[in-house]
């Protein structure tokens, strides 16, 4: 009988032969996102008009590939062109028309479209592109300073300055050189070597052989970790990308999703078999443990303990879960990982099933992801054809499989009691615990449950170990977290970063700030069940404890961006209503209070309140917190307090003067015409859904104020200032 | 004795489950029969739903119970044109209760509603992941991006057109 | 065991571990206000009335559902706990119908009782109240959505005691109500009209279809003879309407009551039940005979009987086809009594007092009709109707004198009596199937192995060098696995007694609600009403249905012998198969 280690082997070498006939070291690599969000901005067109021209081309040497999502939602679908020799261009919002210049300049005569290139700095692309580190936990200013010695040094050589451009990037997980601060890295591309150095000598060196030369100068050369290493060569010339630090989707935007080829050459499946020969299960969950990795789902309890929890009742039948409801309106980090890297949560369940003597396991999917779905089914199909799933796993000995289990539109299910009825076939309502699921879960039996960004890390964890993943984040929240940045913020889309990073970097290092002209309220971090944090408190690191201290909560990750023209009241009204019309309607508090809450919001928003009102409001959101049965109910108030707690004011201004200050609030808004300033284009009347305004061309026009459903888009059209907003 | 009195599931869907009447814990795949039929049909009638519940073996109430707590079951057909809403934070946040307000009030019917003709129905998602599109609106796979209320009569009319 | 010690409200208790904190208070003789709890069904923790305050966790805990710990320290009425226990108590208020003065439960209602004890004086958070229409499809059961509160408490019983899983939470948040599957009418669904949704009910959500007004009208009418029949359970259960103990046998103040409300002929269904049991014992005895359909189920319980049309109709050929003594004893006040009398049936009136809502269902099955489509039992009042109908009237109950039944159809053996409990149907039957069997006088009756309320009881008997393995049932779902057992050929048993409600017909659909102190299927108050029923029988004379003067009489006069076709014409019946087929 084959060993555990000759059956991986026979896997490895297979994949890494298909590597090797598909020729993809050589070759013109063209990368497009696969994504649900990049096929529903046109990805899928996008692929076929390359595919289409490289037919057409009869080149051999060019490689269509699909890849997971980058995260990059408010520019998709992008596309990546790998020539070999030159900067990676990553080109933004492709259609098939762009495909085609694309494709004549860039792929035919090796000229990048730089008109059409992602977060364009300039109009050319460098020969080199040097990013150096400015993360705020390690190098933080130290980056500027780099910035000045190696711009002196270009000089210094004689290289001509538009030939090299600079970037500041996020931790490349490089700083382990704690121990000697004076030890400075660089990365360059195209040719994605790392540089460590630490005097002005050895810089003017580096910059004379590789930016002046062209050569490589290999005794400065070093490694990072693997893991950040490959995202950074992909991705590291683009400021969006190169602030974050990428474990959790350390593949996605890299490999193919539907090959495991494609995830076995990125490491995946080292760890599985290593361990299944060489580690034990109790080693496993110590590892886990000593990692200081803490659930990603929102409540952040040690997974290490969780582990240890499943195995400490005799039930020889245990369950893993993996819990892929992603339901906070807003957030789709869960999605992306599914989508981009499915094989990795395959392998992370695997290893913890190992942990916990589980032998099967199932993935809780919203119905709401198609895609996710599908690519989850290839990928169980794949591993089992491959041994990697089902019985005797690579001749191991040990028993594991997995089983998708689809939700059907019910944010509770995200709760685990709820989960686990909803997996059982029922009404997924929570229950009471104790027990806990690691007690008595599924059939009665202990249950594992993870969501799927802490499964995500799992065998990075384990592979690279608990002391290399320990190192990012803060004492008490190690390692990275993925947000879905959106709102009112440029760079929308998925971001991960080490814990503890600042809001103010997330917004606006990575995502760009806001837009002209408008200034920060506030940001809404955990969705439904988080809170609303103002901007004098956008310094704050992120981590578990510093967001529960501001009323809010890490969530699974949705973070909102609010601005000047963003009302508070209509924003927790917003929530609230979500809340109430996801209520299980189990427990009292939740079913009535959410109800009788969102009822004075809308009192307050219409101007229909009293100042008594907001005492209720207040009165129901503790009563909801502290009474409601499960962790819906618990933190269905919080985007309330939160607001009450830091925008008092404006509720008080919903109450007292009738007026909304954001002009959200439709109700408190009225439109009318300007009868001095009106010229009678007419422009209003075409632009009204529910034709209210009426007027002869070159006459005043009218507002008929009953039938005006506050659309505003008579107030937005017209250009002479006659539309009158109140 | 005739276990199985109500007959209105295709072969496909009455094998399938029998297929999970093989596993362990069989009636847990009551919402995977669920998707199925409503994939097949567009939603759930009673009587597919009373045949699921005696070829299951799961009572009537609760696979009714079932399919009127989850959102995403239907049980009632929708219109041929199903305008669906995203209410998604990203979309609220751009706009998209003022997108709601024009499409109920440019079709006459609320949330949840089918015009008389059987035409156009009203639904709200919770978020479909495109955000950076926000407001987005879908009429069954076809998906409208940066909608504005203003836009809202001409897309109803463009869909009317298709028949 | 272990135990634990704790501080609740500044005193410290020692309880064993895994106790709650409800139970921990109770032995402070604090009883922590609560709602959707019941101590036989499943944990709910959905009210969360009986929250309590615990030193050093953030939130309330249900004390329903929370285990003790050793150190807790525990807050029963903080400020904190009082207000919020009050405004929880509002807001299922504010959604519940403001019709207290006209609801049937006033006064009877745990909601009220609770909001009074909560100190809910004034509404703070008023707003949108549910609206769903009243559902009365049903013979039986009557179904007001506005009126429920969510509690689970029927869901939990209709599934977990009677596995009937009729009842369901449909939709959800707000708009969850409690129904049968689709919302559908009851009439149409499984329902087996036990009634076992009104009993544990603690508002007026499911109430039993009233039918005062049509006995009110029958006794006003001077055309029509009205004559009742009271079931063996009532005279054991109706005295707790009263304010007497539960236990208190009051046949003869029943009697008399009836007589004031002025019903014209006071029978017992106690003598359709030693009539039952002659054509029963005969029937087993033929099948014994001939070896075929057994194991035999009896027939008494109409909510077994529809369950088994509903979810076992491969069992009917299994059932006796006796009618229930109801059925029996009707079935001769407009035959044999009517003759005698030389009445037109038609002019008779016959009302049944009864434990039990489906009751109301069979008296309308085609089979019990007479010819002309008249039904032989015109009604059927519960015992809390009656209840109502002797409080209305302005009895004092409680100090009426003894009255004795009108002959012929009221006089009973004690055999008779026991009907009423779980195992009485089988012990009465034993008594005389033993003694035909064997032609011998039975030296001891009492058959100890069939009492008590255990769910299943099961024994065998050597009877004339014969074993008779026997088995008896109470509450459906113990049915299911008993029936189960015979059909997978597990269990030969030759005879089984099935009764739908917790305890027989002493736990009826009907029965009055729990005096305080009690819950509803307490097994302590069906143990004393079980009680009452056994001195009854052991105080008579005749404790043999076979040796009842006036049943050998009847036989005599009118039917010839058991099982003949007078008798079948009369006093037989059959099943049929029910849609919608319910879910084993």
């Amino acid at each position: 009988m084959a060993s555990i280690t000759s059956a991986y082997g026979a896997l490895l070498e297979k994949a890494l032969k298909e590597y090797d006939e598909s020729g993809a070291a050589r070759k013109v690599i063209i990368q497009v996102g696969s994504a649900t969000c990049e096929i529903t901005a046109g990805a899928d067109r996008v692929r076929a008009e390359f595919d289409k021209l490289i037919i057409a081309s009869g080149r051999d040497d060019i490689l269509l590939k699909q890849v997971g999502c980058t995260g990059r939602c408010a520019r998709e679908p992008v596309v990546g062109v790998f020539v070999p020799g030159q900067i990676p261009a990553k080109y933004e919002q492709v259609t098939e028309e762009k495909v085609h210049s694309i494709f004549q300049s860039h792929i035919l005569k090796g000229q990048p479209v730089t008109e059409l290139i992602l977060d364009k700095k300039s109009n050319r692309l460098y020969d080199h592109l040097v990013t150096i580190c400015s993360s705020s936990q390690c190098c933080g200013d130290k980056g500027s300073a780099l910035e000045a010695r190696l711009l002196k040094a270009i000089e210094a050589q004689g290289v001509p300055s538009e030939s090299v451009g600079i970037m500041h990037s996020g931790c490349m997980g490089l700083c382990d050189s704690a121990s000697d601060p004076d030890q400075r890295v660089m990365m360059v591309f195209p040719e994605k070597v790392i540089y460590r150095f630490k005097t002005d000598a050895e810089l003017a060196e580096i910059v004379t052989s590789q930016l002046k030369e062209n050569t490589i100068l290999t005794k400065y050369v070093t490694h990072t970790d693997r893991v950040l290493e490959e995202f950074f060569k992909q991705y590291g010339d683009v400021s969006f990308f190169n602030r974050q630090t990428r474990l959790t989707l350390r593949n996605s935007g890299l490999i193919d999703p539907e090959s495991l080829t494609d995830y076995m050459l990125k490491d995946g499946y080292k760890a599985l078999p290593w361990i299944l020969k060489e580690k034990t299960p109790e080693w496993v969950i110590e590892e886990v443990t000593r990692s200081g990795l803490r659930g990603r789902g929102g409540g952040g309890f040690p997974t290490g303990v969780k582990w240890k929890n499943t195995t400490l009742n005799d039930d020889p039948i245990r369950y893993v879960v993996c819990n892929a409801d992603e339901g906070d309106p807003g957030a789709f980090m869960d999605r992306s990982a599914l989508e981009g890297d499915p094989f990795t949560i395959i392998e992370g369940m695997t290893l913890g099933g190992y942990a916990v003597g589980a032998h099967k396991g199932f993935i809780y999917v919203r119905a709401e992801y198609p895609l996710a779905i599908e690519r989850l089914e290839n990928a169980i199909e794949v591993t089992r054809e491959n041994h990697l799933l089902g019985k005797n796993i690579l001749n191991s000995g040990f028993d594991f499989d997995l089983e998708i289990r689809l939700g059907a539109g019910a944010f509770v299910c995200g709760e685990e009691t709820a989960l686990l009825h909803s997996i059982e076939g029922k009404r997924g309502q929570p229950r009471i615990r104790p027990p806990y699921p690691s007690q008595s879960g599924l059939w009665g039996h202990p249950t594992m449950i993870n969501n799927v960004e802490t499964w995500a890390n799992i065998a990075a964890i384990l592979l690279f170990g608990a002391d290399w993943y320990a190192r990012f984040g803060t004492e008490q929240s190690k390692g990275t977290k993925v947000f879905a940045l959106a709102g009112k913020v440029k760079n929308t889309g998925l971001v991960e970063v080490p814990m503890g990073t600042s809001l103010r970097e997330i917004i606006f290092d990575i995502g760009g700030g806001l837009e002209e002209g408008r200034t920060l309220k506030s940001v809404q971090t955990g969705g439904p069940s988080g809170g609303c944090i103002p901007a004098s408190k956008v310094d704050t690191p992120v981590d578990y404890e510093h967001l529960k201290a501001l009323g809010s909560i890490m969530g699974s990750g949705g973070m909102i961006v609010l601005d000047d023209e963003d009302c508070m009241v209509a924003t927790a009204r917003f929530f609230v209503e979500f809340t109430q019309s996801e209520s299980c309607g189990k427990c009292v508090p939740c079913r009535e209070g959410t109800l009788r809450m969102l009822e004075i919001l809308d009192k307050i928003t219409m101007g229909q309140a009293e100042l008594a009102d907001l005492d209720r409001l207040e009165r129901l959101a503790r009563l909801v917190k502290h009474t409601s049965l499960c962790g819906l109910g618990q933190s269905a108030p919080n985007p309330v307090l939160s607001a009450l707690e830091n925008f008092r004011e404006e509720f008080e201004a919903h109450i007292t003067e009738r007026r909304c200050p954001a002009h959200k609030c439709r109700q408190l808004l009225q439109y009318s015409v300007d009868a001095d300033k009106c010229v009678g284009c007419t422009l209003c009347a075409r632009r009204c859904p529910v034709s209210c305004i009426s007027g002869e061309r070159r006459g005043v026009h009218v507002i008929d104020a009953d039938k005006c459903i506050k659309c505003g888009e008579c107030f937005n059209a017209c250009k002479f200032g006659a539309v009158l907003q109140k | 004795m005739e276990t199985v009195t109500t007959h209105s599931l295709p072969p496909d869907i009455v094998e399938f489950i029998e297929a999970c009447k093989q596993q362990e814990h069989s009636d847990s795949y009551l919402i995977a029969v669920l998707h199925r039929i409503q994939g097949q049909f567009g939603w759930l009638s009673e009587d597919h739903m009373n045949e699921v519940a005696q070829r299951l073996q799961v009572p009537s109430a609760t696979v009714s119970g079932v399919a009127t707590f989850y959102h995403f079951f239907r049980l009632k057909p929708r219109g041929k044109h199903a305008v669906s809403v995203c209410l998604g934070t990203a979309c609220f946040v751009k706009g998209a209760d003022r997108v709601l307000s024009a499409f109920e009030s440019e079709l006459g019917i609320s949330l949840g509603e089918t015009t008389q003709d059987g035409l156009f129905s009203i639904e709200v998602s919770r978020c479909i992941g495109v955000c950076a599109l926000a407001p987005v609106v879908t009429i069954n796979e076809k998906t409208y991006s940066r909608v504005t209320p203003t836009q809202v009569p001409e897309m109803i009319r463009a869909e009317a057109e298709k028949g | 065991m272990k135990s634990v010690e704790l501080i609740i409200d500044n005193t410290t208790v020692s309880v064993p571990e895994g106790t709650t904190i409800m139970q921990a208070a109770e032995t402070l003789g604090v009883k922590i206000p609560r709602l959707c709890y019941h101590p036989d069904l499943s944990l709910e923790g959905a009210c969360r009335v009986c929250i309590v305050e615990v030193e050093g966790v953030e939130n309330f805990l249900p004390s329903c559902a929370t285990a003790v710990r050793d150190g807790m320290k525990i807050k029963t009425n903080s400020p904190q706990i009082r207000e919020a226990r009050r405004d929880l108590v509002e807001l299922i208020l504010d959604n519940h119908p403001k019709e207290c003065q006209t609801c049937e439960r006033d006064a009877n209602c745990e909601l009220q009782d609770l909001a009074y004890a909560m100190g809910v004086r004034e509404r703070l958070f008023e707003g949108k109240r549910k609206d769903h229409p009243k559902e009365s499809s049903s013979t039986s059961v009557i179904r007001d959505a506005n009126k429920c509160i969510l509690c689970r408490r029927c869901v939990r019983v209709c599934s977990e005691v009677q596995g009937i899983h009729n009842l369901s939470q449909l939709h959800r948040g707000f708009d969850t109500v409690v129904a049968p599957a689709h919302e559908g009418a009851m009439a149409d669904s499984v329902c087996i009209a036990c009634g076992q949704c009104i009993n544990v009910c603690p508002v007026a959500a499911f109430m039993e279809k009233n039918s005062t007004e049509d006995v009110w009208a029958a006794l006003a009418d001077p055309k029509k003879h009205v004559v009742v029949q009271i079931a063996p359970s009532i005279r054991a259960a109706i005295g707790e309407g009263f304010g007497l103990p539960v236990g208190t046998p009051a046949t003869g103040q029943t009697v008399t009551a009836l007589r004031r409300l002025g019903f014209d002929q006071i029978f017992d269904t106690n003598f359709g039940a030693d009539l039952t049991i002659l054509e029963e014992a005969n029937e087993f005895l033929m099948r014994v005979e001939k070896g075929e359909k057994l194991p035999m189920l009896t027939s008494c319980s109409p909510g077994w009987i529809k369950f088994m049309e509903h979810f076992y109709p491969e069992m009917i050929p299994h059932a006796s086809s006796c009618k229930s003594p109801m059925s029996m004893l009707s079935a001769l006040i407009k035959t044999y009594y009517a003759e005698k009398q030389a009445m037109d049936p038609d002019d008779i009136y016959v009302v049944a007092v009864m434990p039990c809502v489906a009751k109301k269902f069979e008296i309308q099955r085609p089979e019990h009709m007479m010819d002309n489509g008249m039904p032989y039992t015109d009604a059927v009042l519960t015992t809390r109707e009656l209840i109502w109908m002797v409080k209305a009237y302005g009895i004092d109950f409680a100090n009426l004198p003894e009255g004795d039944f009108d002959t012929p159809l009221g006089f009973s053996s004690g055999a008779a009596d026991i009907f009423g409990t779980t195992g009485g149907v089988m012990e009465a039957a034993l008594r005389t199937a033993v003694e035909t069997l064997t032609g011998e006088t039975l030296e001891k009756i009492d058959f100890e192995v069939v009492r008590g309320v255990t769910g299943i009881k099961e024994a065998s008997l050597e009877v004339d060098g014969k074993t008779i393995n026997i088995a008896v049932s109470n509450g459906l779902n113990n049915a299911k696995i008993l029936l189960d057992k015979v059909k997978s050929g597990e269990k030969q048993y030759h005879l089984i007694e099935l009764m739908a409600c917790p305890g027989g017909c002493i736990g009826g659909g009907g029965q009055p609600y729990p005096p305080q102190d009690y819950h509803v299927l307490d097994p302590e108050v069906l143990k004393m009403r079980a009680r009452a029923l056994y001195d009854i029988d052991k105080a008579k004379t005749v404790r043999r249905s076979h040796q009842n003067p006036y049943i050998q009489r009847l036989y005599k006069e009118y039917l010839g012998r058991a099982g003949s076709e007078k008798a079948h014409e009369l006093l037989h019946t059959t099943y049929e198969a029910r849609e919608p087929r319910g879910i084993k």
